[in-house]
């Protein structure tokens, strides 16, 4: 299918960091089944660095690639720039999503805010709340 | 697509037969006039034509001068449609009964009509997927001037009653059209004995080009242009016939309603086969009528997954299949007809349609019910939604 590029289909047919980290030191959930699209993060940080990340999706194609291709580009570097990841680095590094599966990747990224935002407040790090949305961005339902 | 291709994606489109290719072959280089033309070349081309819709009429139990020929079904839908909401606006007439299942061809034309001030009555159906007809006796008004139902639904392939809502509306002296394009050289159509008005067929889903079709108007219905232009069609669908594709449809149209019993009594069995086979997987569901269902439609939801990655999984192990999931349209919702059946968008995201071929073998259903099962399990397993039902923080829609 032409439909993604070769890297989208290779993540998405050969998912890395796919599971659960069951001590994990944060967690983060978005989306919900009545878009399509669900991403769960699991953390483990050791150090101010991510040691271990895993993912599960319940999605597309594109959502099950972005999800990989974040955790790979998150993985072994410090929170600081896991932070920093943006859904646009995720596309980027898919070499493109099509234009409409684009929120996609947006999951990906919050949903690695969202694990590190619950990670914080585990462990009673000061943030800056500004960095996280409080309310749970979904692209492509207004009411979820 | 390489040889080991299962090809289960017939409701999309269709292989064409080779009976339709060889029957098109001579109007590309032998019979190429215009049928409009008064040389001979011309006339052998009108003559062909004529005898495509002489034949085609009597697929269908009409006559010839009943026929017109469009680009296809969606032509067909529109022209239907729109002739009927003129013919009433001209009597004041301007409410039209339809269903919430019918294919964008239609609804989206319901819409035109409806920011044009018509007032439009979409039918819910039952689980089943089936309108009954005493819903569109309740629903017809004074003022209705077409009720449209189609006549089998290309998701969940569930049948109509059709020959029964034809007879409500003719006896409330309402048009009655439907949407054959899934019917047509699959289940037996009669516009006399079935009570139809104005009917919709396009020739690729039953083995024909595609880009043709046709529609059916009772004699004494004014047909009303969608394309102006020259006076083919007579009048009613301007522009040069599509010779090749009008033989293509003709030749394809017959030989599958000569062997429509045949063909369905194959396609049922293939059928059951892959009901069965995916029924056993835990926690899926069958949409559409068990019994009044198109004899090769297969339209399945599994909890917990999503269905274009399902399609994306199963196309790399060489499976053409469908899915009603939001991801695979580029809309933002799961399949209008699934949530009009009553399926919660958790499970609509992960429907799975299969439609079959009489072509297809029972080694292809074998191989994809292993395929499905398996993708399927591939997928739950790495789902959190799935995690959430398996450990009963969130409760299970299906059994
Ligand atoms: C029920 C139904 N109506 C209309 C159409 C449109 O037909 P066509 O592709 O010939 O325009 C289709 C097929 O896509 C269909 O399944
Ligand atoms: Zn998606």
């Amino acid at each position: 299918m032409a439909l993604y590029s070769e890297k989208v289909m290779d993540h998405f047919k050969n998912p890395r960091n796919v599971g659960v980290i069951e001590d994990a030191d944060g967690v983060g959930e978005v989306g919900n089944a009545k878009c399509g699209d669900i991403m769960k993060i699991y953390l483990k940080i050791e150090n101010d660095i991510i040691a271990d990340v895993k993912f599960e999706t319940f999605g597309c194609g594109s959502a099950i690639a972005s999800s990989s291709m974040a955790t790979e580009l998150i993985k072994g570097k410090p929170v600081s720039e896991a932070m920093a990841l943006t859904n646009k680095a995720v596309a980027e590094a898919l070499d493109g999503l099509p234009a409409y599966k684009m929120h996609c990747s947006v999951l990906a990224e919050e949903a690695i805010k969202k694990a590190l935002q619950d990670y914080y407040e585990k462990n009673g790090i000061e943030y800056d709340h500004s960095l996280f949305p409080d309310c749970e961005h979904c692209a492509h339902c207004g009411d979820a | 697509m390489n040889k080991r291709t299962i090809y289960l994606d017939n409701a999309a489109t269709t292989k064409m037969s080779r009976t339709a290719i060889d029957a098109m072959t001579p109007y590309f280089d032998t019979v190429y006039g215009n049928p409009s033309s008064l040389h001979s070349a011309g006339q052998a081309a009108a003559e062909a034509l004529a005898d495509a819709r002489e034949r085609v009429a009597r697929c269908i139990g009409a006559a010839p001068g009943e026929i017109t020929f469009t680009s296809g079904g969606s032509e067909a839908d529109n022209q239907a449609i729109l002739s009927a909401a003129r013919n009433g606006e001209k009597k004041g007439k301007r409410h039209i009964v339809s269903t919430a299942i019918e294919h964008h061809a239609v609804l989206h034309t319901l819409q035109k009509l409806e920011k044009e001030g018509f007032s439009v009555t979409l039918l819910g159906v039952g689980e089943n997927g089936v309108v009954r007809p005493e819903q569109v006796k309740e629903a017809i008004r004074e003022d209705t001037c077409l009720v449209t139902v189609m006549y089998a639904n290309n998701e969940i392939g569930t049948i109509q009653p059709i020959a029964e809502i034809g007879a409500v509306c003719r006896a409330a002296g309402v048009p009655f059209h439907t949407d054959a394009v899934q019917a047509a050289g699959h289940l037996p159509v009669d516009a006399a004995a079935q009570n139809i008005d104005m009917l919709s067929v396009s020739a690729h889903k039953f083995h024909g080009p595609k880009g043709i079709g046709f529609l059916y108007a009772k004699k004494g219905i004014r047909l009303w242009n969608v394309i102006e232009g020259g006076a083919q069609e007579r009048g009613k669908r301007a522009g040069t016939e599509n010779i090749p594709a009008v033989m293509g449809m003709a030749a394809a149209l017959e030989e599958a309603c000569g062997r429509l019993e045949e063909n369905a009594r194959k396609m049922t069995a293939l059928r059951g086969k892959l009901i069965a086979g995916l029924s056993a997987i835990p926690h899926s569901v069958l949409n559409g009528d068990a019994v009044d269902r198109l004899p090769g439609n297969v339209n399945f939801c599994f909890e917990g997954i999503e269905g274009e990655s399902l399609l994306l999984l199963l196309d790399d192990r060489g499976i053409c299949a469908s899915s009603g999931s939001a991801c695979t349209s580029g809309s933002l919702d799961p399949s209008h007809v699934l949530l009009a059946i009553g399926r919660p968008h958790e499970i609509a995201h992960g429907s799975l349609r299969l439609s079959l071929s009489e072509e297809n073998t029972e080694e292809e259903i074998d191989c994809t019910i292993r395929a499905v099962a398996e993708v399927v399990e591939y997928l739950r397993g790495m789902s959190p939604v799935w995690r959430d039902l398996v450990s009963g923080k969130k409760e299970f829609i299906t059994k």
